[in-house]
This record gives C-alpha cells, sequence and structure tokens, in this order.
C-alpha cells in the first residue's frame, strides 16, 4: 500500500511562498491590465489635445472686429469727372475715403508716420467693400454714413486679446498710439465682433482679415469630381473582372501583387510620377485640379479596388447561380444582379478613398498646386489650390492671424471628413444585406 | 475647358446613337421586340459604343501628346535657336506661351516673339480644330456604320459584351500601368541624375547641400549631393515614431482584443481609427504649433537646448498618426490566434497577462511584426508631418533634440517651386523619390513575407 499521507496542513490551505507567487503574479496582471488602459487613455488624450487646441484657436476666426467710422462718400475722390459711371467709380480713391475718416475721427494724428500708423487700423479691404457698396447704389455718393469697417489684422488681433500689451512697445505689432486709439475707438462702442463671412467667400489673400477658404474649396470639389469620375469606373470595373471573370492565372497575380503594391507606395511617390508623366511627357497645365484629380485618382484605386472586391465577394453565389439559370449572360449577371447588390459596400469604399484623397497634400506640392491663388477657380483646368494645401499655405505664413485662420480651415476640412465618413459608416449600415 | 465641351458633345451623340440604335431595331423587327436577336437597348448600345469610343479615345490620346507636338513644331519654326542651350529654349517657350495666353513674360516683348506667340496661338487653334473635326466626324462615321449594321439577326448582345469585357480588362491593367509609370519615371530622371552625380556620392556622401550656384562665378555652393544624413534624419525620426506608436498600438490592440467588454471595444476603435482618417497636414500643423512649443519648453526647464524644429516633435507626432496602423493590424493577428491555445493556458492555471505573453504573442508574433515593418514603411513615406515640424538643414546627428530633415523633406523643397529638369537639384528629388520607392516596397514585400512565412497554422 502506497502511503498516501502528505504535510500536515489545513484542508484548502496553502503553502507562503505559493501564496506570495500568487500575490505577485496577480499585480502583475493588474499591471499588465494597467499598461493597456495606459496607452488607450494615452492614445485618447492626444486625440483629444488635438481637437482641443485646433478648435481652441479656430473659433475665433469665424469672427472678424469691425469699426465704426463716418464715413464721407467724397465725390471728388470717387467721380471727379461727375460722369457718374461704373467705370469711372471703378477707379474711384476709395482707400482715400478710408483713409479721411480715419483722420476725421483722430484729429490728432498729424505727422506722416503718425498718419501712416493710424491707416493700419482699417484693412485695404475696406475700401473694396465701400466701391462694392457704391457700384450697387450709386446715390451713396456725396452721402455721409455710418458704416462698419474690417479692421486691420492686427487691430483684429489685439481685440481678440491674441497679442499681449503688456510687452515692450518695440516686441509688439502694434504701437502704444494705435493701441490707444483702438481703446478710444471701443470705449465708443464703434468696435464690434461680426461673423466673419469674408471667411467662406473670399478667395486666398495676402492680408489675413480679407482671406476665406472659398478658392480653395472649390479647387477641392473640382479635383475631387476629377478623382471620382476617373478612380470609381476604373476601380469597380477592376474589381469586377478580378472578382468575376478573371481566370486565376499568372496574369491576374501580377495584377493583384500590383494593386496591393500601390496601396502601400507613399503619397509623394505618386506626386513625382504626375510631375513626370501628367506635367513634363504629356504638357497638361500646372497647378489644375485636373491633373491633380488624376494624381489623386491613381493612389485611390487600390482603396477603391480592395473594398469592391471585398463586397463583391460577399454576394453569395446562389445569386449568380439564380440569374445564370435563367438564361442571364454573365455580364447580365454582374451588372444586373450582383453589383447592384454589392453597390453599398462599394459605395462606401468609395467614399473612404474619397475622404483620403480629399486630406491628401503631398502629391499636389509636387504638381504646383501650391501656387498663390487669389481668383476662384472656374473650372478643372484653372490654376487652383484645394483646402488641405491652404492648411499648408497659411500654416507657413508669418502673420499671426493666419493661425487661427489655419485653424479653422482644418475645422472645414474635417467637417467634410466626418460628413463623408459618417455617410460610409451609415450607407453600410443601412443598406448593406448580411447573408 | 474646350476638350471639356468637345467631349460632352461626343456624349450627347452617343447618347443619340442609343436612342437610333433602339428604334431602328424595333422598327426593323417586324412584328416587335420579341423577333429581335438581342434586346432592343442591346442595338442602342452596340451603336452608342461606336459612336462614342473611337472618338474619346481620339480626344483621350490627343490632349495627352498635344502640347508637345505643339511645342515641338513652335520650336522647329523660331528663327534662331540653335545657339540656345536646353534651359534658355524652355525659358523662350514658356514665354511665348505666356504671351500667347495674355500673361506675365519674364522680358521685353520683341517683334519676333510677338509672331512666334502668334504663331503658337494659331497652332493650338488649328489643333484643337482638327481634333474637333476628326473626333465628331469619327463619331458620327462610326454611329452611322454601326446603324447601318443593326437588323433583327444581328447578334448586338454579343458585341457588346464583348466590348464590355475588354473594358474590363483594360481597367484592370491600369494598376499595372501606374506601377511601370512611376518605376519608369522614377528610373529615367535618377538616371540622368546619376549621370551628373556620381551613384556612390550620392549613396555614401556625407555632405548634403543641393543648393547650386545660379551664376558660374557666385561665391559659395556648389552643390552637394550626399544623402547620408537624409537617410540617417529619415531613420532617426522613424525611430521616435516607430518608440511612440509600437508599445501603444501593441499594447491598445492586446488591451482591447483580450480584456476589454464588447461595449467598450466598439467604442474605443473606432476613436483610435480616427487617428488614421486625420490630414497629415493636420498633424503638422498641430506638431509646429503645440508639440514642438511644449517640448521646447519642457526641455528649457530640464536645461536642455532643444531645436524649434526637433526631430523628437515630429517623430512623436508621426508616431500618434501611426498608432492605428499598428493597432488594428495587431488587434487582428491576435484575434485570428485560436481560443482553445488560450483554454489550454487557463487549464494549466495561467493567469490572463501569463497567457497572453507567453501563449498569445508568440504565436501572433509574425503578424505583429509584420504590422510593424509595414507601419515603418509608412513612417518613411510620410511627407506632411515632417515638412511642417522637421527642418531643412541636413545635419549628420543621433541627438533627437536637434533638428534633422528627411528624404521627403528633401524632395518637397526641391520640387516645390520652380524647376529646370536638367539642374541636378531638380533629378535629385527623383533619385530620392527611387530610393524611397525601393526601401518602402521591400519592406512590404518582407512584411508579407514574414506574415506568411512564419504564420503557424492551426485548425
Amino acid at each position: 500500500m502506497i502511503d498516501m499521507t502528505r504535510p500536515e496542513r489545513e484542508p484548502g490551505a496553502i503553502s507562503k511562498t505559493v501564496a506570495d507567487r500568487l500575490k505577485r503574479r496577480h499585480a502583475a496582471e493588474r499591471r499588465f491590465r494597467l499598461y493597456g488602459i495606459g496607452a488607450i487613455a494615452a492614445a485618447m488624450a492626444i486625440l483629444l489635445t488635438l481637437f482641443v487646441t485646433i478648435v481652441g484657436s479656430a473659433y475665433t476666426a469665424f469672427v472678424q472686429t469691425h469699426v465704426k467710422l463716418e464715413v464721407f462718400f467724397d465725390p471728388r475722390k470717387i467721380d471727379p469727372e461727375g460722369t457718374n459711371s461704373a467705370e469711372a467709380i471703378r477707379g474711384g480713391d476709395f482707400g482715400g475715403i478710408v483713409k479721411a475718416s480715419l483722420r476725421n475721427r483722430f484729429p490728432e494724428a498729424t505727422g506722416r508716420r503718425d498718419k501712416r500708423h493710424l491707416y493700419d487700423i482699417v484693412s485695404t479691404g475696406a475700401a473694396f467693400d465701400l466701391r462694392t457698396m457704391v457700384l450697387e447704389n450709386p446715390d451713396l455718393i456725396g452721402a455721409t454714413r455710418d458704416l462698419w469697417l474690417v479692421a486691420g489684422d492686427d487691430v483684429d488681433m489685439l481685440v481678440k486679446g491674441k497679442m499681449p500689451r503688456d510687452v515692450p512697445e518695440t516686441d509688439r505689432r502694434l504701437n502704444d498710439r494705435q493701441i490707444a486709439w483702438v481703446d478710444a475707438l471701443s470705449a465708443d462702442g464703434d468696435v464690434e465682433m461680426r461673423f466673419n463671412t469674408r471667411f467662406f467667400t473670399a478667395g486666398d489673400s495676402r492680408e489675413p482679415e480679407l482671406a476665406g477658404i472659398l478658392g480653395a474649396a472649390v479647387g477641392s470639389f473640382y479635383t475631387m469630381l476629377v478623382t471620382l469620375v476617373l478612380a470609381f469606373p476604373l476601380g469597380v470595373a477592376t474589381a469586377v473582372y478580378l472578382e468575376e471573370f478573371a481566370p486565376k492565372n499568372r496574369w491576374t497575380a501580377v495584377i493583384e501583387i500590383n494593386i496591393n503594391n500601390l496601396a502601400a507606395v507613399p503619397s509623394i511617390v505618386f506626386g513625382l510620377l504626375g510631375l513626370a508623366v501628367f506635367l513634363n511627357v504629356a504638357g497638361l497645365p500646372r497647378s489644375a485640379p485636373v491633373v491633380g484629380g488624376m494624381v489623386l485618382a491613381l493612389m485611390t484605386l487600390p482603396t477603391i479596388i480592395i473594398a469592391s472586391r471585398a463586397a463583391l465577394k460577399a454576394v453569395p453565389p446562389s445569386i449568380r447561380e439564380a440569374a445564370l439559370g435563367m438564361g442571364a449572360s454573365r455580364i447580365q449577371t454582374t451588372f444586373h444582379h450582383v453589383a447592384p447588390l454589392a453597390m453599398p459596400g462599394i459605395l462606401s469604399g468609395t467614399i473612404i478613398g474619397m475622404a483620403q484623397a480629399l486630406g491628401e497634400t503631398a502629391p499636389l506640392l509636387m504638381i504646383g498646386m501650391v501656387a498663390f491663388i487669389v481668383d476662384i477657380p472656374g473650372g478643372p483646368f484653372d490654376a487652383a489650390t484645394v483646402l488641405p494645401v491652404q492648411v499648408f499655405l497659411w500654416a507657413d505664413s508669418p502673420e499671426r492671424a493666419f493661425t487661427e485662420r489655419t485653424s479653422a480651415a482644418i475645422v472645414v476640412l474635417l467637417f467634410f471628413l466626418v460628413i463623408m465618413n459618417a455617410g460610409a459608416v451609415l450607407l453600410r449600415k443601412k443598406f448593406e444585406r448580411r447573408w | 475647358m474646350e476638350i471639356s465641351l468637345l467631349t460632352a458633345v461626343v456624349l450627347v451623340l452617343a447618347a443619340v446613337g442609343f436612342l437610333s440604335g433602339r428604334s431602328r431595331a424595333l422598327a426593323t423587327a417586324a412584328g416587335g421586340a420579341r423577333n429581335l436577336r438581342s434586346l432592343p437597348g442591346h442595338y442602342g448600345y452596340y451603336v452608342a459604343v461606336w459612336c462614342g469610343a473611337p472618338a474619346l479615345l481620339l480626344i483621350l490620346l490627343w490632349s495627352f501628346f498635344q502640347g508637345t507636338i505643339v511645342e515641338s513644331l513652335l520650336v522647329a519654326g523660331l528663327p534662331d535657336v540653335q545657339g540656345l542651350s536646353e534651359a534658355e529654349l524652355g525659358l523662350l517657350v514658356n514665354d511665348i506661351r505666356n504671351l500667347a495666353s495674355g500673361n506675365i513674360v519674364s522680358k521685353e516683348i520683341d517683334p519676333e516673339m510677338r509672331a512666334a506667340a502668334d504663331r503658337y496661338g494659331s497652332l493650338r487653334t488649328m489643333a484643337f480644330g482638327a481634333l474637333a473635326v476628326l473626333s465628331l466626324a469619327l463619331a458620327i462615321g462610326g454611329g452611322a456604320l454601326a446603324r447601318g449594321r443593326v437588323s433583327p439577326r444581328f447578334a448586338a448582345r454579343e458585341r457588346v459584351e464583348r466590348a464590355v469585357g475588354v473594358f474590363l480588362i483594360v481597367s484592370s491593367t491600369i494598376a499595372i500601368f501606374t506601377t511601370v509609370g512611376i518605376v519608369l519615371s522614377l528610373l529615367f530622371e535618377a538616371l540622368r541624375f546619376f549621370n551628373l552625380i556620381p551613384f556612390t556620392d550620392f549613396l555614401f556622401g556625407l555632405e548634403w547641400s543641393p543648393q547650386t550656384a545660379l551664376r558660374a562665378d557666385q561665391v559659395g555652393s556648389t552643390g552637394a549631393f550626399g544623402a547620408v544624413p537624409l537617410f540617417t534624419g529619415t531613420f532617426l525620426i522613424t525611430l521616435i515614431a516607430m518608440a511612440v506608436a509600437a508599445p501603444i498600438g501593441l499594447l491598445s490592440a492586446i488591451y482591447l482584443s483580450e480584456y476589454a467588454p464588447g461595449r467598450f471595444r466598439g467604442a474605443v476603435k473606432p476613436l483610435l481609427e480616427i487617428l488614421a482618417g486625420i490630414p497629415t497636414v493636420v498633424y503638422g500643423f498641430f506638431a509646429a504649433l503645440t508639440v514642438a512649443p511644449f517640448f521646447r519648453e519642457l526641455g528649457e526647464d530640464l536645461g536642455l537646448d532643444v531645436s524649434s524644429e526637433s526631430a523628437l516633435a515630429a517623430g512623436v507626432v508621426m508616431g500618434v498618426m501611426i498608432i492605428p496602423f499598428v493597432s488594428s493590424l495587431s488587434d487582428d493577428v491576435i484575434n485570428a490566434v485560436p481560443q482553445s491555445l488560450r483554454d489550454g493556458a487557463y487549464g494549466l492555471g495561467a493567469t490572463r497577462s501569463e497567457t497572453i505573453k507567453q501563449i498569445v504573442l508568440p504565436a501572433a508574433l509574425p503578424g505583429i511584426v509584420g504590422s510593424i515593418i509595414l507601419a515603418v514603411s509608412r513612417a518613411i513615406g510620410e511627407t506632411m508631418i515632417v515638412v511642417m515640424a522637421a527642418g531643412l538643414a541636413a545635419n549628420l546627428t543621433a541627438n533627437p533634440l536637434e533638428s534633422v530633415t528627411t528624404v521627403t523633406v528633401q524632395i518637397v523643397t526641391l520640387l516645390v517651386g520652380d524647376q529646370e529638369f536638367d539642374s541636378p537639384k531638380t533629378l535629385a528629388a527623383f533619385a530620392l523619390g527611387l530610393v524611397m520607392f525601393c526601401v518602402t516596397l521591400s519592406l512590404n514585400f518582407i512584411a508579407l513575407r514574414v506574415v506568411q512565412r512564419y504564420r503557424e497554422q492551426y485548425d
């Protein structure tokens, strides 16, 4: 008989070494779990910081400081000949009118330098606004009105509290007198924040207070249009061919490897391709949305192809068999039955690809879409820039006021991206069938 | 713009062709559509394809080659171009083109140039006129011919389906053409560069200063194209990025797949993916505006001298961007490890973390390594963050607090703005692009092989 006795111990108790080890092991377990939570928390914290910084510096760009001045529409300055024609008004000295109003308001500014500083309070864009007003309503000539004029960017920064007042005068963009003038204006209630419509209706400008994103947004629109027109049919056709028709041979294997490789090629290389082929060989115009759209289409193709293939693969073979059994040809089967069922997946993949293309900057720098363009492009062949490139350009500008505009442009860009991605998710959730 | 109008006209013609083909099919079939061999629509498509496809193809090819052909005709007609170098000629042609389209010209306009510009304008008008006439004739002729062939016994469906099949095959080859185009364009320009600068100087040279002198007698730089500082700079920033992305990405993937309850996972995973969806230019702005000053101040407090364009700031922000690449790929791999392995470990009394560290991670290792290699390739090719947050000076240093430059930054600085395609400065960008293309491609290849080769087969 075997002796089954073990060292004396209470039933259910464990030795001290084991208990200690167990404690250590459990502590290690908790530590490990904490690492995981810590990693996620770190990522979330960074994401939050990113959004808070961007939005926090962006929201002030949606309002713009305006200054109220008594403006006398001096006929001698607008229309010295008295012809009252639109042509004469267009050539009128509206800058002089703004300057005269400022001198009226602050007669103590006498020296040349003083006057120049005084004129900095109001933006140069105010003169254009006055011209538009007079062009619309020529009766204004000779009248005197209280008008809200756009303030210069430095005044804007001061009023928004983004320019410190307590630093030495030489370290500020505004000197003490200018600040005193602005304070005098605001003490009279003649400084006001108004919604910055210009930001949404103007093209780029060297003056921050006159710069808007409409030009870039329209450029983005044309670029995306070209990308969509090229990438969607080509991508879907490729996916349909590979998934429904292609024989499994070496040639299709080569195509598949190529597609997967293209998906991993850095985007800037596509820009080099566009520069060498589309601009230098084909002689297409620089800075044009067509070329940008073509480059981005090549870049987006792999995304669309891979998503479309997955969507087509998800359609069960019974659909195809039923259609073929009813006498449909293979093309009819594919285009009448399989493709429509896969369409939600294809479309959401396309939207995600387009969202990527919308946020892409680097390849567009290569093909000259970084030019400074004031006009709003009228078509895909006009020189244009796009939203992310506009962000890049403004981020590079030294003026303080461009920082908040950069953030505001980012907010607009993110807004479009969120809408597109939400659309893709919605499309998939709502219309995709599970078999 | 004129081309788009022409394209629209051809498309309208094709639509008209569709209608006329269908109605003709119906008209020729005595007794209605049932006597037709194909559906009436197929006859319509047949006519539309013959009407539209050749004309559109012609427009496409024409607009691709018109620029070069018109230019060579223009140069051939210029009186005294023999003495000019390639660059001067390019400038002259550019001026003529600008003059013709009413833009600003770099020098004074002499009557000769005015004449050349007029000729350029008339050449362009002529070219467009010829294209318009040819393509419209092609569209109408093709459509009419096809319409003539429509008859009840005509096999329209087979022909249309063959055309569709051809379109599908042609589209699928675009990927190959793109790859070939990338390789050829990079190789071609890079070879021109290596004709000017020896290959070994480029690959092993320690000094990078691409600023070549404008005039021969100018003092200073003659241009040095040693790319080693760029490679080390890229490597340094990638290393910092991976030091951020690999632990955070991997640990969050482990937590999400092994510990997190379903709802937490469902909420956090999309949030992590957002990091990958933010445009890189936004990260660049964030790095330059917030992160770099933060590190700089932190360094000042610690008594360190941190450059305002430090490799650290760019690298950390790039790491944040890459977190989702690591985490979502690792997540997939970890989920693919069969549950039976975990159950076996639990059965032996292992805690969860022991199971993960000793069973799950070793089993998932090839996939994790693959995902990290892919992330490295992504980091090497990333452009905007480093353009906005890293420096331009090519320092050969391993100190993350100093400013370094990367391959992508140099490509952008060399190519943004005006270019002339015979200076080594511009061509160097293509050589750098070629190196980067090769490196990222081989990294992807290695990642794929690692995953395939070392994946253990379960079940």
